[in-house]
């Protein structure tokens, strides 16, 4: 059994809470004590209302919106998965880039009486831009257009031409209801014309294995083990877990930012010595040799070397009241690494409407644009588009300690 | 050369869990892992062993005893922290209380659950613990579902839900000021399910509370409640006899038992996934409102 992580998204109406209890609902996933909980509350035509499973907070139930992003856990016997529940609003965008930098795959919703609608372009954009590689569109609330094939085909027209200049690797469309139920869990009897299948079955046989960089051997070091122990009186082992690529015993490695070379002695897990490493598995790396070597520092094999430069262009969601402006200093934090940077320039901002780039002096909360900077030191790092695991940072503000950006690199300069 | 190259989901939350107490190893000076001998921190104990061995812990064991913990319990935490030799810090909400910093409640249902907030902030204080490691899950409760893997607390303990950092990729910030500290949940990503389907297959001892066996119990508000020192009965509780075991394993006074003839981890993962009930059902604390748990958060417990 694997894992699948994904995201949901949609405007306020559009039924992703009431997705997401289907799916915890149909999949017996909902238990009887958390039911007997929401059926105290109100119920919705006579039904249990199912979006009262997932709202955590005081706040949230009183103002019956999600304002963070919360996380369900739910499982097949084919798979587990974890679903990234991210609020909605505009103003809630950069909880929806949280919830995506670790979704394999997003779910948009769409409501068939409104069709494809602004929401649903800004919700698609950063679902494209944080490289989610499958984004299934459910047209939602069929049953309030009498299950109509010919609504749901002409919502598929309108979306495949107004996402045509973004990326995805999977893109489906799915007719569903999730009020009632109709093609999440189970096949609707009320449509069908459709002969496609259901969310949940989409879910379980998604291919995840192809989505992963596996040329790329990456192994960002965390952490130094040094017993220093009678019986491990030698041993240094570099600790970490590899982000893309494999590792294999005896592979002829080199050490980033400084360009150092050694060769793979032996991969330590608890268990023992293994023959190779994989993403995402933790282990511990000794070398051959000897070498200055800390938390930070990027172990890659010699065959495909990412770039190692001190000034980056990227994508950025700023997600601070403060506004980014040029000249601000933050810490940058990638991979394991941690150093101080400058923002140069704001190349231009996204509206993210209409995905037009704009001249920006500026970047205020929740807005999302290129920009130019310049880190203390050089850093090894691969393009957001090829490695999610070694392309995206975080900027931390000194002042607040607070994480106020997530960038995503697209090249050097 | 064929070789597999995706891992297995229980593969997949143990390395990020390495990886997540790796993070605190590397992000912080003073941290400390809570650890009261109940399955979720027996696995945190387990996955600290994978990620630090062959070197020490670089943070002690630290259980807040309320004084109403299971004598099994206390003799399994003693026993695993002896057997893998690190050290470990307890301290007493009894003392709290004779110092008069804490207030125990009165009635019927007295539990120090609450209280139990004060003795973990004074103990964070006393060791300027800057980051605790804890073993609570999303799926437990709703509240729960929100938290982040590494969620700031303020100088009071306190959590505020709205003010949480935004947490990105497997970014972890641990940025803090001088006051404050963190709790960290490295099996945040975990389901009840998923520890006990990695109990077994790491073969990890437990404490024998998790398996049936005979107990004396009264019933109360419909669950099966065990019968101790600390439990007042009056002519209305019937004692009875029955087998037992618990699902979770808190205080003595707030802890029910369920009813149940599961005696290996085959009998208990079988019964888990054909029970209609979340763990949590069988923690009193928690039916006390249904905000219970946001509340306690905020007030700074785990």
């Amino acid at each position: 059994m694997d894992l699948l992580r994904f995201i949901t998204a949609g405007s306020v109406d559009d039924g992703k809470s009431t997705l997401i209890g289907r799916l915890l609902y149909d999949s017996k996933s909902v238990f009887q004590d958390q039911l007997e909980a929401i059926e105290k509350r109100d119920q919705v035509n006579g039904q249990i209302n199912l979006a009262l499973l997932t709202d955590g907070l005081k706040a949230e139930r009183e103002q019956g919106i999600t304002i963070d992003v919360a996380y369900k856990y739910f499982s097949t016997p084919k798979r587990k998965f974890i679903i990234a529940d991210a609020p909605g609003h505009i103003q809630y965008t950069r909880n929806m880039v949280t919830g995506a930098s670790n979704s394999d795959l997003a779910i948009i919703l769409i409501d068939s009486r409104k069709g494809v609608i602004e929401q649903t372009y800004r919700h698609s954009y950063i679902a494209s831009l944080l490289r989610i590689p499958h984004v299934i569109i459910c047209v939602n609330k069929m049953d309030l257009v009498e299950f109509s094939q010919e609504r749901f085909e002409e919502i598929k027209k309108d979306y495949i031409n107004f996402a045509s200049d973004l990326d995805f690797k999977g893109l489906e469309f799915i007719p569903i209801s999730a009020l009632n139920g109709d093609n999440v869990v189970d096949a609707s009897p009320n449509m069908p014309w459709w002969k496609g299948k259901t969310l949940l079955g989409y879910l379980e046989d998604l291919e995840l294995e192809e989505d992963e960089n596996k040329h790329d051997a990456r192994f960002p070091v965390q952490y130094v083990i040094r017993p220093q122990t009678e019986e491990h009186h030698d041993f240094r082992g570099y600790a970490g877990q590899v982000r893309s690529g494999v590792f294999k015993k005896g592979d002829d490695i080199v050490v980033l930012p400084n360009g150092h070379r050694s060769k793979i002695k032996s991969i330590l897990t608890h268990e023992g010595e293994v023959e190779e490493a994989f993403a995402p598995m933790s282990v511990t790396i000794l070398l051959e040799d000897e070498i200055d070597i800390s938390r930070g520092d990027m172990i890659v094999t010699e065959k495909h070397v990412p770039n190692v430069s001190q000034d980056i262009d990227a994508d950025l969601c700023w997600m601070d009241a403060r506004a980014l402006v040029p000249g601000n200093k933050y810490l940058f934090r990638q991979t394991t690494g941690s150093v101080k940077a400058a923002v140069r320039e704001i190349t231009f901002r996204i509206d993210i409407q209409t995905h037009h780039r704009l001249d920006a002096s500026q970047l205020a909360l929740n807005e999302i644009g290129r920009i130019k900077i310049r880190t203390a030191k050089p850093i090894a790092f691969d393009n957001y588009s090829e490695n999610r695991g070694t392309g995206s940072f975080v900027l931390v503000d000194e002042g607040t300690n607070n994480t106020v950006g997530a960038g995503m690199i697209t090249g050097s300069n | 050369m064929t070789t597999r190259t995706r891992l297995s989901h229980l593969q997949q939350l143990e390395a990020e869990s390495i990886y997540i107490l790796r993070e605190v190893a590397a992000q912080f000076e003073r941290p400390a892992l809570l650890f009261s001998g109940g399955k979720d921190s027996i696995t945190l104990v387990h996955l600290a062993l994978k990620a630090f061995r062959p070197g020490k812990f670089p943070f002690p064991l630290v259980h807040i005893d309320t004084g109403h913990n299971f004598p099994e319990a206390l003799q399994f935490r003693d026993d695993l922290a002896n057997r893998i030799g690190e050290k470990l810090i307890v301290r007493y909400v009894q003392d709290s209380i004779d110092q008069g910093k804490a207030v125990e409640e009165k009635g019927k249902f007295p539990s120090r659950n609450a209280i139990q907030t004060v003795t973990l902030l004074d103990t964070i204080a006393e060791f300027k613990f800057d980051a605790c490691i804890g073993g609570a899950r999303r799926d437990e409760e709703k509240a729960r579902a929100k938290e982040r893997v590494f969620s700031v607390r303020d100088e009071f303990g306190s959590w505020d839900p709205k003010l949480q950092r935004p947490e990105l990729w497997n970014i972890y910030n641990g940025k803090i000021h001088v006051g404050e500290n963190v709790r960290v949940f490295p099996i945040s990503n975990w389901t009840e399910l998923d520890v006990w389907e990695y109990i077994r297959s790491e073969n990890i001892p437990l404490p024998s509370l998790y398996f049936s066996h005979k107990r004396q119990i009264v019933w109360r508000e419909n669950v099966v409640f065990p019968v101790s020192e600390f439990v007042t009965l009056d002519s209305s509780d019937k004692v009875e006899e029955k087998t037992v075991r618990f699902r979770t394993v808190g205080d003595m006074t707030c802890t029910a038992a369920v009813e149940s003839e599961a005696n290996s981890l085959d009998d208990i993962i079988r019964e888990i996934q054909t029970s209609r009930t979340t763990e949590r059902g069988s923690r009193l604390d928690d039916k006390r409102s249904e905000a219970a748990m946001e509340e306690r958060k905020r007030g700074g417990y785990f």
